[in-house]
């Protein structure tokens, strides 16, 4: 029910961005979602990916400080309304949220958001309990 | 074990008059051989007869580098060219080098310190000894080399550089013992894993490390990465070249100044005034037997703290504390003064931090700025920006509570900073005064 995400470290300088997409794309890596966040020095750029173990590889031969993680996936209808139906259980259940990052859904009918729960476990279980879909990793990497 | 029992156990009446004999002879041949030690001892007002006890060194003037550029190349060798079999010169990062002279008999003499060092390392004629100390006119490559030749044990003479065939060596010829510096051994130790060798299970026992000022903290990193006894040997090339002191495998606790070649003092590096044992101040030394090039109270501008008490390794010769900075090397940040090795010290007691960092001094305005710029690592990274801000207030926190200065702090990406093979450069000082 985890979806595997990648998260690379980044100096906060022109260029940065650049090499990380630069070594995807001569390795022929899809990007599913990404988002990238910032301090005044530096970056932490989220990247779900189509091939991960091939990502890992080129990012960390390039030198690259980076991380695997999970986050959880969640499909939601695409319409007013559909955010606030998550928050609103979770914080019900008190699940706290590290970070979230979204996107719509190639059919345009559902949008898909990505949580980062401080605890994961406990945030899945909510989810699932409250009828929600929550996509496997395979399903967000083959999208 | 000791190499010469005699002279390094000697009990320390015998010692001092032996120094006060060695002292009297050199100061008496530089005043009538070197016309520089001539006018600086007559503008001094002292002549070689107004030395009497060892004390009397302080009437003598002090030597600083200067005085060795301003007599460059040759200028202060009290032999004739015939005599000298070896030369060698100080890096001179600013302006010309600074040039040193060997007799035969000098490079003896030097050759059983570095023995000696090597013998307190724990060392016997069985090691076998990779030399990845810089060979050519730095003294650290040759000076291990006679060394453990004069020992009877084997060196594997691989300078610096060429870091993969070094760790190709080390797996292959299976060397007992590594001389190096100590941010050497530790490039090594992260470039072998990266190549994914086991760096703790070579063969390797003991380090020796030196030529640059480094922490404990740095020395618990190289012992756990290399799995190895890491022990500290100072010299410079003015003096005489690795094996002016060197710390023994039994105490650990400040390395032996082999007394009966050298004198040593400790200066206040403001005023020049002698500075009690036990408290810090910059390393003066004499040189007692050098035939070629002898310096009297040369001012060596490193930082440390000389220590009477006797070792339980048996050597009667005074100790002195790792050094922990130079004196020319101190940042003097908003009024505090700071040592670039108290901020690596503060570094390294982060769990996770490796000591790779970089200084940036500047001033803003009126105002001095430190900036330390760290090497992000993969135990430290976290996909969560609070725990990244976390670490950098953590160190910001410390650096204050520890040394009284604010710095910034920014984490940069791993193997971001440059790697250096010799002496580390870690200070970028941009302020114009």
């Amino acid at each position: 029910m985890k979806v595997e995400q990648i998260s690379v470290f980044l100096e906060n300088k022109p260029g940065g961005l650049e090499h990380v997409t630069r070594v995807l794309t001569d390795s022929n890596i899809n990007i599913r979602a990404l988002s990238l966040a910032d301090t005044s020095d530096f970056g932490i750029l989220r990247l779900i990916l189509n091939d991960i173990d091939t990502a890992e590889k080129a990012l960390q031969g390039e030198g690259f400080t980076m991380r695997r993680s999970h986050v959880v996936a969640v499909e939601i209808p695409d319409r007013p309304g559909g955010m606030h139906s998550i928050s609103k259980i979770l914080a019900e259940h008190n699940i706290n949220v590290e970070y979230a990052y979204a996107f719509v859904e190639r059919s345009g009918e559902n949008a898909i958001i990505i949580f980062r729960f401080d605890d994961i476990d406990a945030g899945i279980d909510v989810l699932l309990k409250n009828g929600f879909t929550v996509l496997p990793g395979e399903k967000i990497y083959r999208l | 074990m000791i190499f010469n029992e005699e002279f390094e156990t000697l009990p320390r009446e015998a010692l001092e008059a032996l120094q006060l004999k060695r002292l009297q002879q050199v100061v008496r041949r530089v005043y009538h051989t070197v016309g520089f030690y001539k006018n600086a001892f007559d503008e001094a007002g002292v002549t070689p007869d107004d030395i009497k006890t060892l004390d009397d060194i302080r009437k003598l003037p002090f030597t600083v580098k200067q005085d060795l550029r301003d007599n460059y190349p040759f200028g202060l060798f009290t032999v004739p060219m015939s005599n000298i079999v070896r030369l060698h010169a100080s890096s001179g990062t600013t302006g010309k080098p600074t040039v040193v002279g060997y007799t035969q008999r000098d490079i003896e003499t030097w050759s059983c310190l570095m023995a000696r060092s090597l013998v307190a390392a724990g060392l016997t004629k069985n090691d076998v000894i990779h030399n990845a100390y810089g060979y050519g006119l730095f003294t650290g490559g040759l000076g291990v080399h006679y060394g453990v030749e004069r020992l009877g044990a084997s060196v594997i003479p691989m300078s610096g550089g060429s870091t993969k065939k070094q760790i190709m060596i080390l797996q292959d010829f299976g060397p007992t013992a590594i001389c190096c510096t100590p941010s050497y051994a530790l490039y090594l130790a992260e470039r072998g894993e990266e190549m994914g060798v086991d760096m703790r299970s070579l063969n390797l026992r003991v380090g020796i490390f030196g030529a640059e000022p480094w922490s404990e903290m740095m020395r618990q990193a190289i012992e756990e990465k290399l799995g190895i006894k890491a022990l500290d040997i100072y010299g410079l090339s003015e003096i005489i070249g690795p094996g002016v002191a060197m710390e023994c495998a039994e105490g650990r606790n400040g390395l032996h100044v082999f007394e009966d070649h050298f004198i040593v003092e400790t200066i206040n590096p403001a005023t020049g005034e002698p500075v009690p044992n036990g408290e810090e101040g910059e390393l003066v030394f004499t040189t007692l037997t050098k035939e070629a090039f002898p310096l009297i109270r040369y001012r060596t501008r490193d930082m440390s703290r000389l220590m009477a008490e006797p070792c339980r390794c048996g050597r009667t010769h005074m100790r002195m504390e790792r050094v922990s900075g130079r004196s020319d090397d101190m940042l003097i940040i908003r009024g505090v003064n700071v040592f670039p090795s108290q901020i690596e010290s503060v570094l390294l007691s982060i769990e996770g931090l490796e000591p790779h960092y970089e200084l940036i001094v500047d001033r803003d305005g009126s105002l001095d700025t430190l900036e330390i710029h760290v090497e992000m690592s993969e135990d430290l990274f976290s996909d969560e920006i609070k725990t990244l801000q976390n670490i950098e207030r953590r160190i910001t926190k410390d650096i204050k509570d520890y040394l009284g200065v604010t710095a910034k702090v920014k984490l940069v990406g791993s193997k971001s900073l440059q790697r250096f093979e010799g002496k580390a450069q870690r200070v970028i000082d941009r302020r114009t005064l």
